[in-house]
């Protein structure tokens, strides 16, 4: 059989299992890598001593059991939404945004201050008005390492890092030290509670805030896919050489890449602070940036696929503390989950041989070609 | 005769002045610490030996890197190299109470992980910055979910001076007395240079990472040698997490290796993909961290400490965008290898 002919023969094989057999098609890697994912997790439990069925069964239920569940598992999922489209916003251009944890602290300090400085504005101003200082605190940020990359060829890998640090000690040093909140007994060091016309509230016990992430996990979509905008970010991140002869400004792409991105990530600790926290304080935010790689990647570098990881790894976070309760698992079992589904969705030969699906054209995952001077 | 004398001397001029801002800082902080040393020998020692300390750890982490890129691979995964590696050789420590037993098992581990990010990117093509993100992942989740509260490895490994040379004033306490893993460390970048640079393998190596059709039609094979460097490497790796838990801390902390891993990174790359650069940048990297923890220690600036703690950080930011500008990476590393026909 020609290799025309077999490309028929599937498409007829796919008509014949109508819109499930298109469905299935797209579905079937990343249900097949999760089950996978949390086999080995479960057999590693098994090894270790602990009943993975319990283990399991405890984080499912703490996590989507209820409509308290549904409201956890939300809420870990906001924050990793916007980190999660940060990374993938920079990876569109060929930028490896590892700095998303600064800007995000840069966001969720920043909206602190904003939350307990400003009194006496009605909640429809003061919390938009928050969460955009968090978005520009994010998105100052960010320029740093576009600036550096455009103006002195200085990789965004490294510096990104290196700010991440540098954002640490930031927002310890203002929160021990000028925002510190003034109490009598209180010795630990945080920014003052924000005001209730600050905080993001709850619809029906769900948090706003997630809703608040999914429209913007469809702007940035937007952005991506149906501006001109988001085609020179997308050329550049395919080839800066043909975007450049394409006539498309490289060095401001780079910037106003990097500027968005930190702008989403400092949303993200901007909704955490206003949604959760309620305040700044060193340490509440930790990860919650670098989970943004595993977000972005393991919803394939897309923007809808985005909400979708963050669930799921939101998710794990929510149901932790019932599964070690419960089946006395220590949490971070889930992070080697993570990590192999990870691996499992990129690395979707494998999945495939072992559902015995035929490779498309459009699947794989690719996001470097080098460090790509 | 006069000919080739004077080529010569343009040949130094040209190199003087291309380099001459790295050999102005060289020298201004040659006479610094020599007017330090005479005015206060002990701190001066003290935060030269300090650096050494800080600086092993990257030095390691970045050869490990460089041998995985000088073939073609990115691994942005030694962050979990090195964590898992030290949790291996700590616990191994600890049950066997044999601290080269526990070494051994840090390297081996370390060796392992190499080898997954091989299957990952040689056989599986996977995205290299996936695979390496997978690593340290894993290694993060592994790691605290075996890590048991309580365990201890007693004595952690100890300086052996060497004879008279750790007598010499300055030099002998900052080099010549010091754990066993950081003098491997001085000999590995010496090593790794001879192998990148003079041997059959090394040429391949970097053919290899440069250009590996043109390498594969020659004969070499590409997988072959990407294979065993990325699990030498690895090895590497796990030699920097045997120090982290064996040879700096004397136990395994959740997380201990607080980012190293992708210092080492900019360590290597600020070295310009060699053993050389990347010794010179981690010790300037390890300078930095030694002199913050002396300000710190001593009061001396009345400047809130996280400002002095932000000073390694930023200090490899001005070096990257000040100094070494656009260095140029392997032309092949990232991007995965598929034999044609």
């Amino acid at each position: 059989m020609t290799k025309e002919n077999k490309k028929k023969d599937d498409q007829i094989k796919e008509r014949s299992f109508g819109i499930v057999g298109v469905i299935w098609k797209k579905i079937s890697v990343p249900l097949t890598s999760i089950f996978l994912a949390l086999f080995i997790g479960g057999l590693i439990m098994a090894i270790s001593g602990s009943d993975p069925f319990e283990a399991y069964g405890a984080l499912f239920q703490s996590a989507f059991g209820d409509i308290n569940g549904w409201g956890r598992t939300l809420e870990k999922a906001t924050p990793l939404i916007f980190s999660g489209l940060a990374v993938t916003f920079a990876f569109k251009a060929g930028l490896f945004n590892i700095g998303t944890q600064g800007q995000l602290l840069m966001g969720a300090i920043t909206s602190a201050y904003l939350g307990f400085a400003i009194t006496g504005l009605p909640a429809i101003i003061h919390i938009p008005l928050a969460l955009l200082g968090g978005a520009l605190a994010g998105a100052l940020f960010g320029s740093i390492p576009g600036l550096l990359k455009t103006r002195t060829g200085a990789h965004e890998v490294i510096t990104t890092i290196m700010l991440n640090y540098v954002a640490i000690n930031i927002t310890d040093y203002l929160s021990n030290g000028p925002l510190k909140e003034v109490s009598s007994s209180d010795v630990v060091a945080r920014t003052p509670p924000i005001e209730a016309s600050a905080e993001i509230p709850q619809v029906a016990g769900l948090p706003l805030g997630f809703f608040i992430a999914i429209i913007f996990a469809v702007f940035v979509w937007w952005i991506l896919e149906k501006t001109t905008l988001g085609f020179e970010i997308r050329t550049a991140g395919l080839s800066g050489t043909a975007a450049k002869y394409a006539g498309i400004k490289v060095t401001a792409i780079i910037v106003i890449t990097m500027v968005i991105s930190g702008a989403l990530a400092g949303l993200g600790g901007a909704v955490e602070t206003q949604g959760i926290v309620g305040r700044y304080q060193p340490g509440f935010n930790t990860g919650l940036g670098f989970d943004g790689i595993t977000v972005a990647l393991l919803g394939k570098v897309h923007p809808i696929g985005n909400i979708f990881s963050a669930l799921l790894i939101g998710s794990m976070k929510a149901g932790g503390a019932k599964m070690q309760f419960v089946a006395d698992v220590t949490p971070e079992i889930t992070n080697v989950v993570q990590a192999l589904m990870l691996f499992f969705v990129a690395a979707d030969r494998v999945v495939r041989w072992i559902i015995r699906q035929r490779e498309t054209d459009d699947e794989g995952l690719t996001l470097t070609t080098g460090w790509g001077n | 005769m006069t000919d080739k004398n004077n080529n010569q001397d343009n040949k130094f001029l040209k190199h003087l002045k291309k380099n001459w801002a790295k050999y102005t800082v060289g020298i201004l902080l040659i006479v610094a610490i020599l007017y330090n040393y005479d005015r206060d020998p002990k701190v001066t020692q003290a935060v030269l030996a300090s650096m050494v300390r800080h600086s092993t750890p990257l030095v390691l982490g970045a050869l490990c890197g460089l041998i995985g890129e000088r073939s073609g691979i990115i691994n942005i995964g030694i962050e979990g190299q090195m964590l898992i590696s030290a949790f291996a050789a700590f616990m191994t420590t600890a049950y066997t109470g044999n601290i080269i037993f526990g070494v051994v098992l840090g390297i081996l581990t370390g060796m392992f992980m190499g080898y997954l990010l091989a299957i990952m990117s040689i056989a599986l093509k996977l995205d290299q910055i996936i695979g390496g993100t997978v690593l340290n992942i894993l290694a993060l989740g592994i790691t605290s979910y075996f890590y048991q509260v309580g365990l201890s490895m007693g004595q952690k490994i100890l300086p052996i001076p060497l004879g008279k040379l750790a007598d010499l004033p300055l030099v002998g306490r900052v080099l010549f007395n010091n754990p066993p893993i950081t003098y491997t460390t001085f000999i590995l970048v010496f090593v790794v240079h001879y192998i990148l640079f003079h041997t059959k393998w090394g040429l391949r190596t970097r053919a290899v990472g440069e250009h590996p059709r043109a390498a594969d039609t020659v004969g070499v094979d590409v997988f072959k040698i990407r294979y065993v460097n990325l699990i030498i490497a690895g090895g590497v790796a796990g030699l920097a997490g045997s120090f982290l838990s064996l040879e700096a801390v004397g136990s395994f902390e959740r997380a201990m290796t607080n980012g190293r891993g992708f210092v080492a990174l900019a360590v290597m790359i600020f070295g310009r993909w060699t053993p050389f650069g990347a010794w010179g940048a981690a010790l300037l990297f390890g300078f930095a961290s030694a002199m913050q923890t002396q300000i710190n220690f001593s009061g001396a600036l009345d400047i809130p400490y996280q400002f002095i703690s932000m000073l390694p950080y930023l200090l490899t930011i001005v070096v990257l965008a000040g100094f070494v500008g656009r260095s140029r990476a392997p032309a092949a590393s990232g991007v995965p290898y598929e034999k044609e026909g």
